[in-house]
């Protein structure tokens, strides 16, 4: 067992409050001055079902979920029992147990609910645990949890007996619960808490050589941030108050966040009918002078292609989110996958343009949302932020004064009443909206007035139109309206260099690199360190900027390295295509590796497929993971 | 001077200021009904007293899309059947303007049937007008929702085996608070019935009878009309829901057999409009929330303020 750091997994059935015991215990371990990462796993099921949250807290800051884990929580599932035989479902009791040894790292602990659990019905058990020498505790955290209050608390029992045996103060988590339960189930539970914990150093060798965390103190206040929150906080900010949307998972979870809260500050949340509808109304209320902004998952951003087109060619400024989830059509709905960033570029009709933002973690999901309203509202085109079920539900921590900054509602391209006066009007009155021969907009932008304002009224549409906004087939003005909406990337694409959303790791002069965008980033990274560490030369390009492509920067990475390896959660390497397409070179550098079975890359796996495939030049052995080798230009 | 100092600015206003000066030709055909929507609502404008600065006129696609290109206000030409999310959306972010949304049969009962069903449900305040000529006219002449059960079209070779939607009933069904029937071939009604729908709080439905003299050859299909508000062989109460529900059923019966019944149907003034309900419990700001983005005082809320304690 390392002492330097504990990677916790909670695991037992949907509904057993796995995912608020976690994110609590994931905040008093950051409390108690630790850098927390949490990954979660969960099905499609609202009942029932295997479902497990990791917690890797560790003196040094965190980017993945690391290789495995070292302390194995099974609670059992409570909602699993099945009184038929054979059923689909099958008895799921155990399967917290069981589903989960196979990563548990040798030493590892192992805590399970013996009032739920049965280890007699698990294969092999007590022969894996002495292989691996797990230490196992078998506490009836079930009864313990009953005799003071309800069963649902074992998951407190739970959380007590990791704390005795780990080495962490009860303290913090007994100030959390203070701070969020209700005084009704508030006494039941510190008892529970501070029965298990006495529990185990009662009836258990206090010393042996188990998990232990060392406790720190962060230099400054830290919060605990997902990227749902992230990204909702990043709109927050950038000045968005209006959402509109329907639930599909996990885009749901901004779409909760934004509308518990925008109310509070005289926002507005629309829950409506269909995707199609959502992306309508943010757009008509961008057009009305708010900023405005919805989204969905795969499917439902389908259903989006069509408002997205309208806002590019009307040139009202739209932010969409995409939270993508293993595809295609339904997909796996809880399960992570990239596999929908090549529909977030090309969707829509024509030669149809948008920003798109791959955000790596949290810190870069706030950092790009906010960048993503700038954009839209300076340049009047739709832009999109892409990030998947991983980075969604993970948990970090940040400092609290990372998001102590400025609003910005800045509305962008707009006029006010006074401006519009000196405007272009044509010869009845109407504002000229959209010049094409404007001196004063090199960008292309041409600059907006709101419904309401005076002097200002002008026709928005999905048409091809003149400078008044009425409908026009003329082939001049279609190209002039064209080249000047096309003209807006140059603007762009100089702006986000500047702003550097790329993200570099590994020594510069490295021989090989391994490329990757959105949330392998963090993954990725650790990889690469551990390839340092082990002799070889290798470094990371981490994408975030996926139109306009960041060209200079990718090309002068690729032409600095040998061989660069492609990293991405989908089958087809979509990124690898979209890097060849958009450089129209260096085919013969790049190769991919690629996993898209439900679960994101651990660190371990991306070692692994660098030195068989590029160092060794062999095969991946079983199907988690998959190299795709070179195929030339 | 106000951000949207043309919200409620009170003057004269001259139906000409509704003409745009560098009007294309209308591209709709010699004898068009939607020539007679267009001149209603010009007419009824000046007479609601709003000007075109305050006004937003959301269209769909279609012949009837291309409504503001011949009326001049703040104007939003969408996408097929999506004119009413882009419109209550705006007239949520500002309530202050005088949002209409228009669109065809097909665009309206077909494919944005969904948001007209939901639209009506939410009882968002603003007035929609279908254009209903019973045929896909800018596409060349498919058989739309509410053509007659055995139209026979290009892509209905055999005649229809459908029902026609019952718009006045389905509006009703979902929510709306204000619904009428008029018809191009009497401007004098549809104004009037353009002024009261403009003028009702809530969802204001009105299904606008434009005949199509191209695709459905029989251009003087909507006459003779009958007025059931003037007629004294129809005597009902508007606002009694079941009354109004029983004329709607048959007016939508007598159409297909030749007779066309118009009016008002429907009216309820004490249904409060969504964006009320919303302002009641708290879901929308009393002042319109556009007008803060021009208001270099108002202070803006953060993270800080908001989220991050509920965090650390």
């Amino acid at each position: 067992m390392t002492d330097h750091e504990l990677i916790w997994r909670i695991a037992g059935g949907s509904g057993d409050g796995i995912a608020s015991t976690s994110t609590n215990f994931a905040k008093a371990l950051m409390r108690s001055g630790l850098h927390v990462f949490t990954h979660r796993h969960y099905p499609s099921r609202i009942r029932g079902g295997h479902t497990y949250t990791e917690i890797r807290a560790s003196e040094e800051p965190v980017k993945s979920r690391g290789d495995g884990y070292n302390f194995l929580l099974a609670l059992g599932d409570s909602f699993a029992r099945n009184p038929k035989e054979n059923a689909y479902y099958g008895n799921e009791e155990a399967k917290p147990l069981y589903e989960n040894l196979d990563e548990l790292r040798e030493g590892g602990v192992i805590v399970y609910d013996s009032g739920l659990l049965d280890t007699s019905e698990i294969e092999n058990f007590d022969e894996r645990v002495e292989e691996n020498d797990w230490h196992v505790y078998d506490i009836d955290l079930r009864s313990l949890a009953r005799e003071k209050g309800r069963e649902v608390m074992r998951n407190t029992a739970g959380v007590g007996v990791t704390c005795a045996i780990a080495d962490i103060d009860p303290e913090w988590i007994e100030e959390l619960m203070r701070d969020a339960m209700p005084e009704k189930i508030l006494e039941p539970n510190l008892e529970i808490l501070e029965e298990a914990y006495e529990l185990v150093q009662a009836e258990f060798d206090a010393d042996a050589p188990d998990v232990t965390v060392p406790t720190g103190e962060h230099d400054e206040e830290q919060v605990l941030v997902s990227g749902s929150d992230a990204i909702a906080y990043g709109s927050f900010d950038a000045g968005c108050r209006f959402i509109a949307g329907y639930p599909m998972t996990p885009w749901t979870e901004v779409f909760t966040i934004m509308s518990q809260n925008l109310p509070e500050v005289g926002g507005i949340s629309e829950q409506v009918e269909d995707e199609i509808a959502a992306a309508a109304l943010a757009i008509g209320a961008s057009h009305a002078g708010v900023k405005a902004m919805s989204g969905s998952s795969g499917g439902g951003f389908a259903l989006m292609s069509e408002p997205l087109g309208l806002a590019e060619m009307s040139e009202t400024p739209l932010v969409l989110l995409e939270a993508t989830r293993a595809g295609p059509s339904t997909g796996m709905p809880t399960k992570p996958e990239q596999g929908d960033l090549e529909h977030v570029l090309y969707t829509s009709q024509g030669d149809s343009n948008r920003v798109v933002f791959a955000p790596a973690d949290p810190a870069e999901a706030y950092e790009q949302t906010r960048t993503a309203f700038e954009i839209a509202y300076d340049y009047q085109i739709p832009s999109i932020v892409i990030y998947d079920q991983k980075l969604s539900g993970e948990y970090r921590n940040i400092p609290a004064s990372f998001f102590d900054r400025e609003p910005d509602p800045s509305l962008g391209s707009t006029l006010t009443e006074e401006e519009l006066v000196d405007a272009p009007h044509d010869s009845s009155g109407k504002y000229s909206r959209f010049q094409y021969d404007n001196a004063d907009s090199p960008e292309g932008v041409s600059p907006r007035s709101i419904p309401g304002q005076k002097g200002g009224h002008f026709l928005a549409t999905g048409n091809e139109h003149m400078p008044q906004g009425h409908i026009s087939e003329d082939p001049d003005n279609r190209v002039n309206q064209m080249n000047r909406r096309m003209r807006k990337f140059d603007g762009i694409r100089a702006e986000l260099d500047e702003k550097g959303n790329q993200a570099h790791a590994g020594p510069e002069d490295a021989d090989y690199g391994i490329m990757t965008f959105g949330s392998m980033q963090g993954t990725v990274e650790e990889a690469v360190g551990r390839l340092n560490d082990a002799g070889h030369s290798v470094k990371m390009l981490g994408v975030s900027d996926m139109m306009p492509y960041p060209e200079e920067e990718v090309s002068a990475f690729l032409e600095s390295v040998d061989e660069c390896l492609v990293v991405e959660m989908n089958a087809s390497a979509q990124f690898r295509g979209l890097t060849q397409k958009e450089l129209g070179k260096y085919g013969r550098k790049l190769s991919s590796l690629l996993k898209y079975n439900g679960n994101p890359f651990e660190p371990a796996e991306i070692v692994d497929g660098f030195e068989t495939s590029i160092v060794e030049g062999g095969e991946l052995p079983g199907h988690e993971t998959k190299f795709v080798p070179a195929a030339g230009d | 001077m106000s951000a949207f100092s043309a919200i409620g600015e009170e003057r004269e206003i001259d139906r000409e200021e509704f003409t745009p000066g560098l009007e294309p030709q209308p591209t709709w055909c010699p004898g068009c009904g939607d020539f007679g929507v267009l001149k209603a609502l010009k007419q009824a404008m000046p007479e609601v007293g709003r000007t075109p600065d305050e006004t937003l006129l959301c269209t769909g696609i279609g012949c009837s899309g291309k409504l503001n290109s011949y009326f001049e206000s703040y104007g939003f030409h969408t996408i097929h059947g999506r004119s009413l999310p882009v419109a209550r959306a705006a007239k949520l972010a500002n309530p202050g303007l005088e949002v209409v949304a228009a669109g065809g049969d097909g665009d309206g009962y077909g494919i944005g049937g969904n948001h007209f069903m939901h639209t009506a449900r939410e009882n968002h305040d603003m007035t929609y007008i279908v254009f209903n000529n019973e045929i896909f006219g800018l596409t060349k002449g498919q058989t739309s929702p509410t053509s007659p059960k055995g139209h026979k079209s290009k892509t209905q070779p055999h005649g229809s085996a459908k029902d026609p939607i019952r718009p006045l009933s389905l509006s009703l069904t979902s929510g709306a608070s204000f619904i009428a029937r008029t018809a191009a071939v009497n401007p004098n009604q549809a104004k009037d019935i353009l002024i009261e729908a403009m003028e009702h709080d809530g969802f204001a439905h009105v299904d606008f009878l434009t005949q199509c003299p191209t695709w459905n050859k029989d251009a003087r299909q909507y006459v003779p009309y009958i007025d059931i508000n003037d007629s004294e062989d129809y005597d009902f109460d508007p606002t009694n829901r079941a009354e109004a529900q029983e004329m709607m059923r048959t007016t939508e019966d007598k159409l297909y057999e030749g007779e066309v019944l118009t009016g008002v149907y429907y009216r309820d003034e004490e249904r409060p409009s969504y964006g009320q309900e919303k302002r009641q419990i708290g879901e929308m700001p009393e002042t319109p929330l556009a007008e803060r983005y021009f208001d270099e005082d108002y202070e803006w809320e953060r993270t800080h303020d908001l989220f991050l304690d509920k965090h650390k």
